[in-house]
């Protein structure tokens, strides 16, 4: 690729996943998202919940802006006393996936035969089945969780939900390592083993 | 293995504790910190640390100030002389809310503050109390970090974090909110622990040599390197390495007005103030510079002026402990990422010593023209209404650049930081980003208590001074030594100043007026005298300088003086205009 079309790429809006790994504190949620709205920059799409690490939980952050907009707003949520690291990635670098529910009336999904070849075409499984309402469940992009909504509508669709991106780094080694990194008072670039590896109250008690 | 020596052993060493109140903690944990003085302001929700405090009169000096922000703005005034963290405390809702401009301007200079708040009881919070108000979100834009303690166990050590978090790395302040109960409530006190690591935070970013030797490599090869530097130099205590930095390579260094003093003013290689109102030479020659080196400072626009036309002909070398400043405002070609008192010896170890007299001497011909042209008629005028500039060169003379000068905000503070001499570092203290007009004087309370040996000099406008004068009955009441001069141009003049250059001349609420300060200093006893002739300048600043105390001089200075050179906003800084 030329430079010129590098630099055309770097200025362009796109989707970012922005990756989060932070301490379970109270108000680090705030503390980040303040460093989008400060900016006038919406969040199209906010996960966080408990990482495979006890007491440091993942946010995966979706925002559509230029890489060089990301690459700040990167630095400045790594700078938190309580963001251990940060990553961003564009929809090329990642595997993303969304999740979404459908409340559709039972009776409907009885009576139509063709509603069920729908469900069927479109991945979604019941999750649970009453007398007066089915839930239906999906995951995938949101371009394919948005067709069976489309598809339901004429159904009687009474709800839809649909979670926030949840997104794996292609070439991510995990987090481990890092935190063993993080863990150590001399910090280096040489990553040794931390005996207060998953020993939050160790590092430091409050 | 032998249990029963196990636990014979652990019966012999007892697990000292005391029981005490968490307001006795939070008092032992600031002694162990080595707080001396506290700035603050009692209420309903802190009385319990304030009932702690009556028995440490002995070992915690604590200021009563007249108003929650001026507690802060002390607090900077100290830790910008001390070097140390400034502590603060204020009691819940508008004691705490009044705290916010200080922390905000704490925030973006980069000032190390512990702020203490009382907070209602735990289990009033969220009931809209009296009193209660949601600081630590109220506060978390202004702060490095916040927590709220809702449990005396909790302070020791979230209070040794607060003080590891002010001052490593790039320092900042810190807000602990306290719940009433906690203050009250006994626990076991295991005594103090230091925080020294906190696994989410690295202060400083690792050193990468292959940025030291790039960085060396452009210096070497430079025609006309030019350095830059803030106050990243004072906050790491890194003069003495910038100093042989500085020397060693032989280029000009240009300072920004928190940088000022790393370097005595009189340095041969100190060739003057950056940004809108700095130095004719720096601002010009920063664009025609080929290499541009960049020591704790972080290109704020008042510095850069247009961006798309700062240095583009220079490669940048910057270096700076934030990762989040690099390529913030201006690419950097290298970022040497790290504490500058550890980077500055490495990059100091691999340049070549040279000295760049044809460079030197362009920034000589730049200074010969504005001192011609500007600042000898702003210094030494012969006739006419009295200038800033010769009020701040006539304290020159009087202090030899041995004095603390502290600044408000305006064409007083302009004038105070080009001029002001400074033979050591830690001499200016002044809001820098924030811009806040009433810092003056309450930072100069504290930057008298941070530097009781040196006299402290608060230079302040006629419009900032009324904006916090209440702690004028601080100074009285503690017998602060602060001298206050005052420079009255009877206007708020920089806005005035852009309004007579930008906005056709149309004072718009710029007129402002004053009351008698003489009176009103009299009136908190506090010796004053005004001077509105040439005549008495000189005798009436020996007289402020010698009286033992407070002084208020109060100077009728020209109102409709300009501040120059300037660099007009949306310009770039080889626009710079002498008038």
């Amino acid at each position: 690729m030329s430079n010129s079309q590098d630099i055309e790429l770097a200025n362009a809006k796109q989707e970012f996943t922005i990756t989060v790994y932070t301490e379970n504190q109270i108000g680090i949620l705030n503390r980040i998202a303040i460093i989008f709205s400060r900016r006038k920059i919406n969040i199209e799409s906010l996960n966080v919940s408990p990482s495979e690490i006890e007491h440091i939980h993942r946010f995966n952050i979706l925002i559509t802006e230029t890489e060089e907009v990301v690459r700040k707003l990167a630095r400045q949520i790594e700078k938190q006393v309580e963001v251990l690291k940060v990553y961003f990635n564009t929809n090329e670098d990642i595997i993303w996936q969304e999740l979404a529910l459908y409340k559709v009336p039972t009776d409907t999904i009885v009576e139509k035969v063709v509603v069920e070849r729908l469900l069927r075409e479109n991945g979604a499984r019941a999750v649970v089945i009453r007398k007066d309402y089915t839930v239906f469940e999906t995951t995938g992009h949101r371009t394919e969780t948005d067709k069976l909504i489309e598809v339901l509508q004429p159904y009687g669709l009474i709800e839809f939900v649909r979670s926030a991106r949840v997104a794996i780094i292609k070439d991510s080694k995990g987090f481990n390592s890092k935190l063993r990194e993080f863990e150590r008072l001399d910090p280096g670039q040489d990553v040794i083993e931390n005996e207060f590896l998953d020993k939050e109250k160790n590092v430091f008690t409050m | 293995m032998d249990t029963t020596q196990e636990v014979t052993t652990k019966l012999a060493e007892p697990k000292k504790t005391t029981q005490v109140t968490g307001s006795v903690a939070l008092l032992e944990g600031l002694i162990a910190e080595g707080t001396e003085t506290i700035f603050g302001y009692p209420g309903g929700a802190i009385m319990p640390i304030y009932d702690a405090i009556y028995d440490y009169k002995e070992k915690l000096n604590h200021i009563l100030v007249r108003h929650e922000q001026g507690a802060t703005h002390a607090a900077q005034g100290f830790a910008r002389t001390s070097g140390k963290v400034g502590v603060v405390f204020a009691t819940s809702g508008p004691g705490a809310t009044n705290l916010v401009t200080g922390l905000a301007d704490a925030q973006i200079d980069s000032t190390p503050l512990v702020c203490i708040t009382g907070q209602v009881f735990a289990h009033l919070l969220g009931t809209d109390a009296f009193q209660e108000t949601d600081v630590i979100n109220i506060t978390t834009p202004v702060t490095k970090w916040n927590y709220q303690v809702t449990d005396a166990n909790e302070i020791p050590a979230a209070l040794a974090k607060a003080f590891y978090i002010a001052r490593s790395g790039r320092p900042g302040p810190v807000l602990i909110d306290i719940t009433k109960n906690a203050q009250m409530q006994l626990f076991d006190y295991e005594g103090y622990v230091p925080c020294t690591h906190i696994r989410s935070y690295r202060p400083k970013p690792i050193i990468r040599n292959e940025y030291i030797e790039q960085a060396a490599a452009l210096i070497n090869n430079a025609k006309k390197p030019f350095i830059l530097f803030g106050q990243g130099v004072s906050l790491g205590n890194a003069e003495e390495e910038f100093k042989a930095f500085v020397e060693k390579s032989g280029i000009p260094a240009a300072w920004t007005i928190l940088g000022a003093g790393a370097i005595p003013t009189d340095h041969p290689l100190n060739v003057g103030m950056l940004g809108m109102h700095g130095n004719y030479g720096p601002n010009v020659q920063t664009n025609s510079c080929d290499v541009l080196i960049a020591i704790g400072m972080r290109f704020d626009d008042r510095v850069t002026g247009r961006l798309d036309k700062y240095a583009k002909q220079a490669k940048v070398v910057h270096l700076d402990i934030d990762p989040a400043e690099i390529d913030k405002n201006v690419k950097a070609d290298v970022p040497v990422w790290g504490d500058c008192k550890e980077t500055l010896p490495l990059l100091t170890n691999l340049i070549t010593e040279k000295t760049h007299a044809g460079w030197l001497a362009e920034f000589k011909a730049y200074e010969k023209i504005e001192q011609e042209e500007l600042i000898e008629p702003e210094l030494n005028p012969q006739s006419g209404e009295l200038t800033m500039g010769e009020v701040i060169h006539q304290l020159n003379i009087l202090t030899k650049g041995e004095a603390v000068i502290v600044s408000d905000v305006g064409q007083h503070q302009m004038v105070a930081c080009r001029y002001g001499k400074l033979n050591a570092t830690r001499l200016t203290v002044t809001s820098g980003g924030l811009g806040t007009m009433g810092f003056g004087l309450p930072a100069a309370i504290g930057a008298k208590f941070g530097a009781p040996n040196r006299t402290v000099v608060a230079v302040i406008g006629d419009g900032g001074f009324q904006m916090t004068l209440q702690e004028l009955g601080t100074i009285m009441q503690f017998g602060v030594d602060v001298k206050i001069l005052i420079l009255n141009n009877q206007f708020l003049g920089m806005v005035r100043q852009w309004q007579q250059l930008f906005n056709e001349k149309r004072y718009s609420f710029v007129d402002i007026t004053s009351p008698d300060f003489v009176k009103l200093a009299e009136s908190y006893y506090i010796a004053g005298k005004k001077v509105t002739e040439r005549a008495d300048l000189v005798g009436s600043l020996e007289q402020m300088l010698q009286h033992p105390g407070s002084f208020l001089l109060e100077v009728m200075v020209s109102k409709e003086h300009n501040v120059f050179p300037m660099v007009p906003q949306g310009c770039s800084v080889s626009e710079i205009r002498l008038k």
